[in-house]
C-alpha cells in the first residue's frame, strides 16, 4: 500500500533531508532538466503556442463560470449513451461509491489507470480496507506501489527513483504481488519496462473491473478522454467488463471542438511529445466493444471551495501536465514529498491549500514554498498565474495569524511605519553606517541566523545614498516633499 | 445520498460563481494547421513523424499492398493474425500467416495471436497519429491492443494535416483510439523508452491514392 | 524631460554605490536627475509576503513622491516589476505610475535609445538575469546588449542563467535550506565561467549570491550593472 500524507511537518522542515540527499538531488536534477529542454523544443515547433495557451485558458475560465450547466449537460449525454453518473461531495463519499460498485460486481480486485483524483481521495487504501485489491498499472505508479512509497510528481510519481533503485524494487517485491521479475534483471529502462509488461499482463487479462480518472470530459457529447503512453490505460479502459471513472468536476470542457486546443498543448507540455502514444475516447458504452457497464463518479472534494475564490479559482484550469514542476527550482531541490500531498510543486502549492484549507502546518506553509521566480507561470499551458495565487494565499495565511505570523505581522507593521517616515529611516540608516565597524558578518537569532548560516552580510556603507545625494547635489529638487 | 450530493454540489457551484464576471467568447486565433496545403508534403510529414516515434513506415500502392503486408508479417515472424470484421479480403491474400477471425475472442485468446492488421479512420500528419474508430476493418479496441504487432494501413486520402482538422471528421459516439507510435514510457528518469503494454511494434503502410491512379 | 531616480530601499541603505553610479551614468548621458527624498520602499517585501494592508501606505507614499515626473528610473528589475504589475491593484492613481516607471536598462535602451553608453570596464563578466526583470518585465537582451558595448569587457554566458538564484525576498529566510541550495548552484555556475565579475541588475539577488561568494571565498565578486556602465577610462569604477 502506498503511504499517505498525514501529519506532515511544514515544508521548510520537510525539505531538510531532501536537500541533503545527494542521490535524490541528482535524480531530480537529471530528470527535470531532461524534460525541461525537450518541452521547450516541442513547444517551439508550434508558431501559435501563445494563441493556443490563451484559448486553453479562456475555454477553462468560461467552463468554470457555468460549471453547473456543463455538468448537467455532461450527465445527460453520458446517461443517454448508457453510462451511470454519480456525484461525490467529498473523498469519503467517492470512496464509498466506488467500493459499493466494485462489491456489486462480486470482484475483489481492480486494475487502475494512473489517476490523480483517485490518489487524492486515497481510493486504494479505502478499497484495501474493504477487502478489494487495487493494482496500479502505470509504470511509475507500480514502482511507487511496489516500493510502498509515496508519489512525488504528477506525471512521473517515481521521479525520485533512478533506474538502479527501480531494478532493486522490481527484483525484491514483484514476486509478492504476482509474477516475479525476470532472472538477472538489469537496470536498463527497456528491460525494466519489459519486466512491468510481463508482471502486469496476467492482471490485465483476468481483470473484470477497471478504475480510471480522465483528462477531459466533453459535455456536448458525453465523451471521456484519457491521455497516456504505455497502453496500460487502454488495457484498463477496454478489457474489463465494468469501468469506473472518478473525475474532478473541473475536468469538463463544453464542446468536442475544445479538445483541439488541449490535445495540442497537453502532450507537448507534459511528456514533450507532439502527441502521446495513446489517447482513448469513449462515450458511455458500445455494443461488443469494451466494458458493458460504465460508471462516472463526479468529484467535488474541495473544488467548489477553490471555485469560490476569485483569484484562486484559476488553479482549476490545471490540466495536470506537470510542466510547472519540471521547471521549478524549488521542486528540483525539495522533491515532491515535502509538499505533503499528491499534488507537489508549484501547482500543488496553490491547489492543495485550496482543496484542503490551510489549517494544518504543511498546508499553511505551502504558499511560501516558492521564490516567486515565475518560471511556472511562463510554461503553464493554461496560463495559471501561480505567483499571483501564491501571494494571494499568503495573504490568507497571514490573515489567519497562527505560528510565526503574529510576530511577522508586527515586524511588517513596524518596518512599514519606518518606511513611511523617511526621517526615521534616514536616522536608522545613519546609525547603522556609523556603527558599521561593529557589525559582524554572522548574526544570531531567528531570521538573521537563517541568512548568515550560508551567506556573509555585506559590509555596510559609510553613508546611505540619501546622504550622499544631499552632500553632492545640494539643491533639493521640487519633487521633494519629505 | 448521491442524489443529495448532486444538488449540494450544483448549489455550491452556483453560489461560488454567482458574483463572477461573465466570460467573453473564446478567441480561436490559433492556426487550423501548421503545414502548407500540399498533399505530398502532408504525407511526408506523417511519414517523418511516425518514424520519429519509432513506428516503421512503408509506402506502396493498392496493387502492392497484399505483398507488402505479407512481407511485414513474415519478417516479424507472425504466424497467427487476428482479422477485424470488414477487413478487405485482398489485404491478407498474400500472407502465409493463419487468419484468426474475431469471434468475440477473450483477452487471453487475443494474447495468443501474434499480430493484427487494421485500417484506420484517419491519420494526423503534424502529430504522427493514427485514429481508429472501430469501423469496418478496424475491429474492437482490444484487437489493436493485445497482440504485440500492429500493422495499420493508411490510405492517402485519410490523412489530415492537424488536430483541428481531425476532430470534426471523427464521430465522438464511436470509441476512438489515437495511436502515435508504439507504446512507450517516460517513467524512468523521464527518458523515453518504446515498448510497454500496447503493441511493441507498429508497422504503418501508407497507400498512395486515386490521385496517382487517375493521373 | 523630468527624470526621477527611484533608488530603492535596499540600495539606499546597503548599496548606495549603485545609486551613485546610476546618477553618474545618467548625467553623463545628459539626463538631469532628481532624487525625491520622500521615497522609501515600493512595498514589495510586504506585498509578496502576504501583507497587503501594510503595503498600501508605501504604495501611496511612492506614488506621491514621484508625482509630476515624466520618467522614474529604477536600478532594480524587481522593484520596477512591483510598480508596473502590482500597483494597478491599488487604484488608478497607483496604476498611472506603472507606464512612467522604467528599470534602468529599459530607460537606457528604450527611452534614451542607447546601447553604447561609453563605458570602460576591462574585466571578464558573466550576467545573471534576475527573475522579475527577466519574466515580469521581459528585459530580454537589453542588459547583455549594454554589456557587450562596454569597452574592454569580455562577456561570458552563465550556464543555467535563467534559473532563480534562490533569493526570493522573505523566501530566503522562510525556506533557508532550499534557498541556499539554489544559491550554491548559481555560485557553482558562476565560478565555472571563469569570470571575475558576476553582474546583475538587482542588488537583492546580488546580496544573496554575493554573500555566498564571499562566504565561500570564490574568485568572483558581484557587481551591479549600473556600476559597470558608470565606469569609464577617465573615472574607472573600483
Amino acid at each position: 500500500m502506498s503511504g499517505v500524507f498525514v501529519g506532515m511537518p511544514a515544508f521548510p522542515e520537510a525539505v531538510r533531508s531532501a536537500v541533503r540527499d545527494e542521490r535524490l538531488r541528482r535524480n531530480l536534477r537529471h530528470a527535470t532538466h531532461t524534460i525541461r529542454d525537450k518541452r521547450a523544443r516541442a513547444v517551439a515547433e508550434l508558431a501559435d503556442w501563445a494563441e493556443l495557451r490563451e484559448a486553453g485558458k479562456r475555454i477553462k475560465d468560461r467552463t468554470l463560470r457555468h460549471l453547473d450547466a456543463h455538468l448537467l449537460r455532461l450527465e445527460e449525454a453520458v446517461t443517454a449513451s448508457g453510462g451511470t453518473v454519480h456525484w461525490a461531495a467529498d473523498s469519503d463519499e467517492a470512496n464509498r461509491i466506488v467500493a459499493d460498485l466494485v462489491k456489486a460486481t462480486g470482484e475483489t480486485e481492480v486494475v487502475k489507470v494512473k489517476s490523480m483524483a483517485t490518489q487524492e481521495i486515497g481510493l486504494n487504501e479505502h478499497l484495501e480496507a474493504e477487502g478489494i485489491r487495487a493494482y496500479e498499472t502505470d509504470l511509475a505508479e507500480l514502482i511507487v506501489q511496489l516500493g510502498e512509497d509515496r508519489p512525488s510528481h504528477i506525471l512521473v510519481p517515481a521521479i525520485h527513483r533512478n533506474r538502479g533503485e527501480i531494478r532493486d524494487i522490481f527484483r525484491d517485491t514483484m514476486g509478492r504481488w504476482g509474477r516475479p521479475a525476470p532472472e538477472g534483471l538489469s537496470d536498463s529502462p527497456a528491460e525494466l519496462a519489459e519486466a512491468a509488461r510481463l508482471h502486469l499482463r496476467e492482471k490485465f487479462l483476468r481483470a473484470k473491473v477497471g478504475v480510471s480518472g480522465a483528462n477531459f470530459m466533453v459535455a456536448e457529447t458525453g465523451t471521456l478522454v484519457v491521455v497516456e503512453s504505455e497502453g496500460n490505460g487502454r488495457m484498463c479502459l477496454t478489457l474489463p467488463e465494468t469501468l469506473i471513472s472518478v473525475v474532478g468536476v473541473e475536468k469538463v470542457v463544453p464542446e468536442w471542438r475544445d479538445l483541439e486546443v488541449f490535445l495540442q498543448t497537453l502532450p507537448r507540455s507534459s511528456t514533450a511529445e507532439r502527441m502521446n502514444p495513446y489517447t482513448s475516447m469513449w462515450t458511455g458504452t458500445t455494443d461488443a466493444d469494451g466494458p458493458k457497464t460504465f460508471h462516472l463518479v463526479l468529484l467535488d472534494n474541495g473544488r467548489t471551495d477553490a471555485l469560490a475564490d476569485e483569484v484562486g479559482r484559476q488553479a482549476l484550469r490545471c490540466i495536470r501536465c506537470s510542466a510547472c514542476l519540471n521547471v521549478c527550482p524549488v521542486y528540483e531541490r525539495a522533491g515532491g514529498h515535502a509538499y505533503g500531498s499528491v499534488y507537489p510543486g508549484p501547482i500543488g502549492a496553490i491547489l492543495t491549500p485550496q482543496l484542503r484549507g490551510t489549517a494544518s502546518e504543511v498546508d499553511a506553509s505551502l504558499p511560501y514554498a516558492s521564490s516567486l521566480c515565475g518560471a511556472c507561470y511562463e510554461v503553464c499551458p493554461v496560463a495559471i498565474d501561480i505567483p499571483e495565487v501564491l501571494v494571494h494565499l499568503r495573504e490568507k495565511v497571514a490573515g489567519q495569524g497562527g505560528k510565526g505570523h503574529r510576530l511577522e505581522k508586527a515586524a511588517m507593521k513596524a518596518a512599514g511605519w519606518v518606511l513611511d517616515h523617511p526621517g526615521v529611516l534616514a536616522a536608522g540608516e545613519r546609525l547603522a553606517s556609523k556603527t558599521r565597524g561593529l557589525h559582524p558578518r554572522k548574526l544570531p537569532g531567528p531570521g538573521a541566523r537563517q541568512w548568515t548560516d550560508h551567506r556573509d552580510l555585506p559590509g555596510l556603507p559609510t553613508e546611505p545614498f540619501r546622504d550622499w545625494w544631499k552632500k553632492n547635489r545640494p539643491a533639493d529638487p521640487p519633487g521633494d516633499r519629505a | 445520498m448521491s442524489q443529495n450530493s448532486r444538488e449540494r454540489i450544483l448549489a455550491r457551484i452556483r453560489s461560488a460563481v454567482a458574483d463572477a464576471p461573465e466570460t467573453p467568447d473564446v478567441p480561436r486565433t490559433y492556426l487550423a494547421r501548421h503545414t502548407p496545403d500540399d498533399p505530398d508534403a502532408v504525407l511526408d510529414l506523417l511519414h517523418e513523424n511516425l518514424a520519429d516515434y519509432r513506428a516503421h513506415v512503408h509506402r506502396t500502392d493498392e496493387a502492392g499492398l497484399p505483398a507488402l503486408i505479407a512481407r511485414r508479417l513474415e519478417e516479424r515472424g507472425a504466424r497467427r493474425v487476428v482479422v477485424p470484421d470488414g477487413l478487405p479480403a485482398e489485404w491478407l491474400a498474400g500472407t502465409a500467416a493463419e487468419p484468426v477471425p474475431d469471434d468475440r475472442l477473450t483477452p487471453a485468446a487475443l494474447d495468443a495471436v501474434d499480430a493484427v492488421v487494421t485500417g484506420c479512420a484517419l491519420a494526423v500528419a503534424e502529430t504522427g497519429t493514427l485514429v481508429l474508430d472501430g469501423g469496418p476493418g478496424q475491429g474492437r479496441r482490444a484487437l489493436s491492443l493485445v497482440p504485440d504487432l500492429h500493422v495499420c494501413v493508411v490510405r492517402e486520402e485519410q490523412v489530415v494535416a492537424s488536430v483541428p482538422e481531425a476532430l470534426p471528421r471523427l464521430d465522438p459516439r464511436r470509441p476512438l483510439t489515437w495511436i502515435s507510435g508504439p507504446s512507450a514510457t517516460s517513467d524512468i528518469e523521464l527518458d523515453r523508452v518504446e515498448g510497454v503494454h500496447g503493441p511493441r511494434t507498429l508497422e504503418v503502410v501508407l497507400v498512395r491514392g486515386a490521385r496517382f491512379a487517375a493521373g | 524631460m523630468r527624470v526621477a531616480l527611484f533608488v530603492t530601499c535596499v540600495n539606499d541603505a546597503v548599496f548606495p554605490s549603485t545609486g551613485v553610479a546610476t546618477v553618474r551614468l545618467l548625467e553623463r548621458l545628459g539626463v538631469e536627475v532628481d532624487f525625491p527624498a520622500a521615497q522609501t520602499c515600493c512595498g514589495q517585501p510586504q506585498f509578496n509576503t502576504g501583507y497587503r494592508r501594510e503595503t498600501e501606505p508605501l504604495v501611496r507614499r511612492t506614488v506621491r513622491a514621484f508625482d509630476g515626473y515624466d520618467h522614474v528610473v529604477v536600478p532594480s528589475g524587481s522593484c520596477a516589476a512591483m510598480v508596473r504589475h502590482h500597483y494597478p491593484a491599488f487604484g488608478p492613481e497607483a496604476a498611472a505610475l506603472g507606464p512612467r516607471t522604467h528599470e534602468l536598462t529599459e530607460f537606457l535602451v528604450d527611452v534614451l535609445g542607447v546601447t553604447d553608453v561609453g563605458a570602460w570596464f576591462p574585466h571578464k563578466v558573466t550576467y545573471h538575469p534576475s527573475c522579475h526583470g527577466l519574466r515580469m518585465l521581459g528585459l530580454g537582451e537589453r542588459p547583455r546588449r549594454l554589456l557587450r558595448a562596454v569597452k574592454g569587457l569580455e562577456l561570458v554566458e552563465l550556464p543555467g542563467a535563467e534559473e532563480c538564484c534562490g533569493f526570493g525576498g522573505t523566501f530566503a529566510v522562510k525556506n533557508p535550506d532550499v534557498s541556499a541550495a539554489m544559491g550554491a548552484d548559481k555560485v557553482a555556475h558562476a565560478v565555472s565561467t571563469g569570470a571575475g565579475v558576476l553582474c546583475g541588475a538587482d542588488n537583492s539577488c546580488l546580496l544573496h549570491v554575493g554573500g555566498m561568494l564571499s562566504r565561500q571565498g570564490a574568485p568572483l565578486r558581484a557587481v551591479h550593472l549600473a556600476e559597470i556602465l558608470a565606469s569609464t577610462e577617465e573615472e574607472p569604477w573600483r
